[in-house]
This record gives structure tokens, C-alpha cells and sequence, in this order.
């Protein structure tokens, strides 16, 4: 279908942003690589008044890495990541997690900022940033503020972003060397949309599981921590029977929808394949192995 | 809102509303109607095009976006007289059947050599995996595309 109609505007500062988004009084969005705002419109799921473009927007697009971890701006498209040699060897999962988003030709637009922004709950950075304790960092009219992912993800397209606030970058704790890590989803073709997605890490300490994170994604409203799973696993050594009990407790953790792409069953099922497939193989190699992940 | 283009070298001024997509931009206004329109949501990859070199859906871009960018479109690749290696390959490997879905794939493949002369088939299939092809189930278009890389491999070599 063709767009509804609405107004654009190119600002050239955050703060002339931000000013228009908060003037439009929630009617407006801003869009800068719009790979998924575009779509949504063509839909008319949604019919802003104005489109701030934040294009001309300075500052916004920068990799930062350092001994803190790993800065993200809003505006680094997935091409840049995924093309980053340094981002891959401090963070590999973020390298790992855009490959698996949609397709090249999307990837060249398609923004990180957009896609928290967006939280569609079968999107996988979303995953990522709640599975590492990533820091979204947000301005709007009443000033600079910073929302841990886990807690910024309130539904289905519903996240804590007031309507005059934009993503200015996410930030991403240090990532050890050694650690141990997998990202995992099943779609049917290369490039949709997962029915189901797996990401976890953990650090070897003493032959055991330590620090264990593990997160779901395209099976509920938002992405979410397996607390059950990653406790079947933390301080146990990765044997087949602890592999096992973390596989059993994520399948009775989760509580996808029915849809008509799957069951709830069927979604369960994958989360239990998808972790036993990701243990097993961190099990049996060594931290490389997670660069194997697909 | 008035939107200007370069679109396959020349300068195009545009007044378009700011919902026109770069899609139909090209279609409607430019009148070059080889970039195709499919799905028109990001789907199906027949409306790829280059901006600024590199593959985009022109139906999810805006026109007024494309402001100030350099766009490389199907009619761009070629001069009349004849055809570019890329497409004299996909002719002979058959790799055109309904031909709706090949200017977008023909953008991404020649975007792909130009900077991945080497490009495998593994890597040729991954990009391919943007565009919906329901007539040849992708093995011409694989060949095609591997068939042509001497050709891109020869160009690269004689840049100065």
C-alpha cells in the first residue's frame, strides 16, 4: 500500500529533535534507516504526523570499544557491525546475532537504535542488549537519561521511550576474552523472522559454568532472561546431566503464543533444541567455538 | 518538498510529497520504470537499488531521504549499445525467466562483484537470500553471478 501522508522534517541538531518530536505531542517518529518503520507504515499500522529524519543528526554513528566495553550510537547500521574486524573480537555475539538480520540489502539501512527502538519481540539485538545487561541511553525533552534493557522492553512494540525521547546509543558491558558464548534461532528461510532464538554466555571458572546469562527471544512479548535455565547451569560443570536440566528448565520457563507460524509447542521444543545444540557444542570446545554460532 | 538526485549520473530535481518512496520516485517521476515494484514492504528485493554504492529496497527509503545521494538504478549499468558482462551472463546462463525480479538482483550482484570480485557461492547465496525469485529456483542466477566475476576481477585490475 502507499504511505498515509505526514510531514518530514531533517533536523540538524538532537536538541531541534527532540523540540519537534515533543511539539507533534506523540503524534510524530523518528525514522533514520526506516528498514522497520517503513514496512509499518506501508501497512498503516502506523500514520505519524511528522517524521523527524535523523540524518543530519551529528554524532550518532560511532563504534566505540574500549576497556568498558562497547559503545554503540544509535545510527550504526547493521553493515557496520557486521564489517567492524575490532567489534568482532571485542563483542563477538553482536557480530554473531546481525548476520542473522533479515537481509544485506536491509542491513546496509537497517539502524541498532531503530531496532531497540522498534522491540519487536522476534528481533534479535533487542535479545542481545537484555542478555548482556546493555544500557540503552536515551535523550528527550526533560534531559539525558540511561534504562537498563532488562528494563526497557515493556511489550510487543512497547518499550519505556517517552514520545519526545530518542535512542542515542547503547552501551555494552566488558566482554572477556575467554568467555564462552552462542546465539542461536531457527527461521524457516535465511532472514525472517525467528520462531525462536537462543543467546547465552557464560565464563569458565574451575571447570564450571560461572556467570551464566541466558536470554529468549520470539517467544513472548519482549525478550527475556531464563533465570531457571541459567540456574540449572551456574557453578555446574557442562556435563550431559546439567546440560540436560538447564534444556528442561528453559522448555518449562518459556510460554510462547500459538501463532500461525507455530505452536507454543513447537516454539518450547526449539528453545530445548536450541539450547542443548548451543551446550553441547561449548561443552566439547573451546571459546571459538561460539564463532561458529549460526 | 523539493528533493534532489543523482540518479545514474545525471541531476534530477524533484518536488515529491514527503511520502513518495525513492521507489516510486524513480517509477513516477525519473520515468525509469526498470527498477521493479513488488511487494512495496521490504520483502521481496525486486525494487533494489544503489545509493550511495550500496544495495538498498528503493520502496523502503524515502525520495526526500535520497536528498543530496547519488542513486544507480538497472538503466544506469548498461550503455544502449550492449550489455554488461553480468548481464550477458545472465542471458546465457538463462537466468531471466519472467525477468520481473532481475533488475534487483542484477543491482545487488553488481554492487556485490564490484566490491567482492571473489565473492563464492556461499557468499553469492547469502546476498541473494534479499531477492524473491519464483520462476528459477536461483540456480542460473547463482551461475550467472559466478560466471561474471572474471569480468569484475579483469575491471578491478586495470583501475589505475
Amino acid at each position: 500500500m502507499k504511505l498515509p501522508k505526514f510531514d518530514y522534517a531533517c533536523p540538524a541538531t538532537i536538541e531541534e529533535a527532540v523540540a519537534l518530536l515533543a511539539r507533534a505531542d506523540g503524534t510524530a517518529r523518528p525514522i533514520s534507516g526506516g528498514q522497520s518503520l517503513m514496512p509499518m507504515l506501508a501497512f498503516r499500522l502506523v500514520q505519524p504526523s511528522l517524521l523527524v529524519d535523523l540524518r543530519h543528526v551529528p554524532g550518532l554513528a560511532a563504534i566505540t570499544i574500549g576497556n568498558d566495553g562497547v559503545h554503540l550510537g544509535a545510527k550504526v547500521r547493521w553493515c557496520d557491525i557486521e564489517t567492524s574486524a575490532a567489534l568482532q573480537a571485542a563483542q563477538p555475539i553482536l557480530t554473531a546475532a546481525v548476520r542473522h538480520i533479515a537481509h544485506h540489502q536491509i542491513r546496509t539501512r537497517g539502524t541498532i537504535g531503530g531496532s531497540i527502538a522498534h522491540a519487536d519481540p522476534a528481533a534479535e539485538m533487542p535479545c542481545v542488549a537484555v542478555l548482556c545487561d546493555a544500557e540503552i541511553e536515551i535523550v528527550g525533552s526533560a534531559g539525558k537519561r540511561k534504562i537498563p534493557a532488562t528494563s526497557f522492553f515493556k511489550g510487543p512494540l512497547m518499550t519505556a521511550l517517552q514520545p519526545d525521547e530518542l535512542i542515542t546509543g547503547i552501551r555494552f558491558p566488558a566482554w572477556p576474552a575467554q568467555r564462552r558464548w552462542a546465539f542461536e534461532e531457527f527461521a524457516r528461510r535465511r532472514g525472517d523472522f525467528a520462531l525462536a532464538g537462543i543467546a547465552m554466555f557464560f565464563d569458565m571458572r574451575d571447570d564450571k559454568a560461572s556467570n551464566v546469562h541466558i536470554a529468549a527471544f520470539g517467544i513472548g512479548d519482549t525478550p527475556l532472561r531464563l533465570a531457571n535455565a541459567e540456574a540449572a547451569l551456574n557453578n555446574r560443570p557442562l556435563t550431559e546431566a546439567v546440560i540436560k536440566a538447564c534444556c528442561r528448565a528453559g522448555h518449562q520457563e518459556v510460554d510462547p503464543p500459538d501463532d500461525i507460524h507455530g505452536s507454543s509447542a513447537y516454539r518450547r521444543g526449539l528453545v530445548d533444541y536450541l539450547l542443548g545444540q548451543s551446550l553441547r557444542r561449548l561443552a566439547g570446545h573451546s571459546a571459538k567455538a561460539g564463532a561458529n554460532a549460526h | 518538498m523539493r528533493t534532489d538526485v543523482e540518479i545514474n549520473g545525471k541531476l534530477f530535481s524533484f518536488e515529491v510529497e514527503p511520502r513518495t518512496t525513492l521507489a516510486d520516485c524513480l517509477r513516477y517521476k525519473a520515468k525509469l520504470t526498470g527498477t521493479h515494484v513488488s511487494c512495496a514492504h521490504g520483502f521481496c528485493g525486486a525494487c533494489t537499488v544503489l545509493v550511495d554504492g550500496q544495495p538498498v529496497r528503493s520502496c523502503l527509503m524515502l525520495a526526500v531521504q535520497a536528498d543530496q545521494c547519488s542513486v544507480l538504478t538497472i538503466e544506469g549499468i548498461s550503455n544502449d549499445d550492449d550489455l554488461t558482462p553480468l548481464q550477458k551472463s545472465f542471458r546465457k546462463c538463462h537466468a531471466a525467466q519472467c525477468g520481473f525480479c532481475s533488475p534487483g538482483i542484477l543491482m545487488s550482484a553488481h554492487a556485490l562483484l564490484t566490491s567482492e570480485p571473489d565473492a563464492d557461492e556461499d557468499r553469492v547465496r547469502e546476498v541473494l537470500s534479499g531477492h524473491l525469485c519464483r520462476c528459477t529456483g536461483y540456480i542460473p542466477i547463482v551461475q550467472a553471478i559466478l560466471e561474471a566475476r572474471p569480468a569484475y576481477k579483469k575491471q578491478q585490475s586495470e583501475l589505475p
